[in-house]
């Protein structure tokens, strides 16, 4: 049975109106990727994660237990949950996350800013004042809550005189750079991509020796909503692989499945695993997925059958230097 | 027997965002929906610029099992804004049905 649409949709939506974010997280561990790195606080121009590498761990959390819920007798309770998650953090005692899926995915936000370190890209960070750009709730239409929240995060920029931001992730990108403009009076922020940034600049060179042959998994919204197309392929190129395309590429690329994995988890796998065939038949060596969604669904979808990680990684092995961000034995381990 | 919506076919057609009029019918969309999602926009949008509320409502799931990948819209040589068309009707049914 399916689990019911509204009561899903409500508690996500009372979280971000009550809490600042669909998943509830604390300051401490948004910002911990960043620790010795060394970033700047504030600035005119800023890394913005909007915190959706650091949520995917509670996502994957949830999506296990909606998905276990979806076809029991429990699935009907989901509405008595968000009576009492208004009143506590339900949330958060339901859906616990993995220590080493927070590692993996922090080591990915830290090989973003070490590439635009190594390019000597000028950038700080908004640390905890730092807000999710509410992608969720815009695509599932609940308009009233997302513009108050755009809004509570148009007005954070304004009074950290923030000029320019470098996305990290194609959700947080696209509502930045082109749903906010047509909501918010006056926004004009210019929104980057760090990919968009790096591609930019000629003084990122490879100072490791790369090689082998990468799959691309292209985001659909990276790909059909915000034209970032050549530029993973062009940085995988330059770091030295060679990249292989899947039969659906490009603007033609074929969804992960993820953007449903909340409402329908058992669809969205099944979306997955034709995604996955497709990655398999390019041959590859390994893939890289440029979308935190996009990864978690497709590492879950292969079983394990396939090397599936963020560009941000294999990137990380050509141009920063080696031995710093290295996976650790536990993450290695967990990984599906 | 179906239902006119008055009311409905008020706030579709006052949108901006809502261009399911556009459509000519080829089919295109369906055919490459990785969901396999045949209902939209063909038949859901033409419910909903006929104003047959109860029709769209009947749908729920499928309107909120769209990926919002855009590759219907890719293929649609109508330009149909296939991706805003279904996410203004989960406004709708946020607002009306789940009183989000
Ligand atoms: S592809 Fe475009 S024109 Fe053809 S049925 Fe779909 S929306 Fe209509
Ligand atoms: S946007 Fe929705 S209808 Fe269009 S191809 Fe994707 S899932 Fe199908």
């Amino acid at each position: 049975m399916p689990l019911p649409t509204g009561p899903v949709i409500g508690i996500m939506m009372d979280n971000l109106k009550k809490r600042k974010s669909v998943f509830p997280i604390s300051g401490r561990k948004a910002v911990k990727w960043s620790q010795k790195l060394e970033i700047p606080v504030g600035g005119e121009t800023v890394l913005y994660t909007g915190s959706m590498y650091q949520l995917l761990p509670y996502m994957i959390a949830a999506v296990n237990r909606m998905g276990k819920m979806e076809d029991s007798f429990l699935g009907q309770y989901v509405g008595l949950g968000r009576f009492f998650n208004k009143m506590f953090n339900v949330s958060s005692i339901m859906f616990r996350p993995k220590r080493a899926d927070h590692k993996r995915f922090r080591r990915i936000i830290r090989d973003i800013a070490r590439l635009l370190q190594q390019a000597g890209v000028d950038f700080g960070y908004l640390y905890k004042k730092e807000l999710y750009a509410g992608a969720l709730a815009f695509d599932l239409g609940v308009d009233e809550t997302f513009v108050a929240h755009a809004q509570r995060l148009s007005n954070l920029f304004k009074a950290q005189g923030v000029r320019s931001l470098i996305t990290i992730d194609p959700h947080t990108t696209n509502v930045l750079r082109s749903v906010y403009p047509t909501i918010i009076d006056g926004f004009d922020i210019e929104v980057k991509s760090y990919l968009e940034v790096l591609a930019e600049n000629d003084t990122l060179r490879p100072i490791n020796k790369v090689e082998g042959e990468i799959t691309i998994h292209d985001s659909c919204v990276y790909a059909r909503y915000e034209d970032v197309v050549e530029q993973p392929r062009q940085l995988l190129r330059r770091a030295g692989y060679t990249v292989k395309e899947p039969k659906n590429n490009r603007n033609l690329t074929h969804c992960c499945g993820g953007p449903i994995e909340s409402l329908f988890p058992s669809m969205a796998h099944q979306i997955g695993g034709k995604r996955v065939q497709q990655l398999k038949d390019a041959q590859g060596k390994g893939v890289a997925t440029m979308c935190p969604i996009c990864m978690a669904t497709l590492q879950q979808a292969a079983n394990g059958d396939l090397e599936i990680d963020d560009i941000a990684s294999f990137l990380a092995k050509a141009f920063c230097p080696p031995g710093a961000n290295d996976k650790s034995a536990e993450e290695k381990r967990s990984q599906p | 027997m179906a239902k006119v919506n008055p009311d409905f076919i008020k706030k579709v057609t006052a949108s901006k965002q809502f261009n399911a009029s556009e459509c000519m019918n080829c089919g295109v969309c369906g055919a490459v929906c990785p969901m396999e999602i045949e209902l939209l926009p063909r038949k859901l949008f033409r419910y909903a610029l006929l104003g047959l509320e109860d029709k769209v409502l009947e749908h729920t799931p499928v309107i909120y099992q769209c990926l919002l990948c855009k590759m219907c819209e890719a293929n649609c040589t109508a330009d149909v804004h296939i991706a805003e068309n279904v996410r203004f009707l989960r406004t709708y049914i946020s607002k009306k049905v789940y009183q989000l």
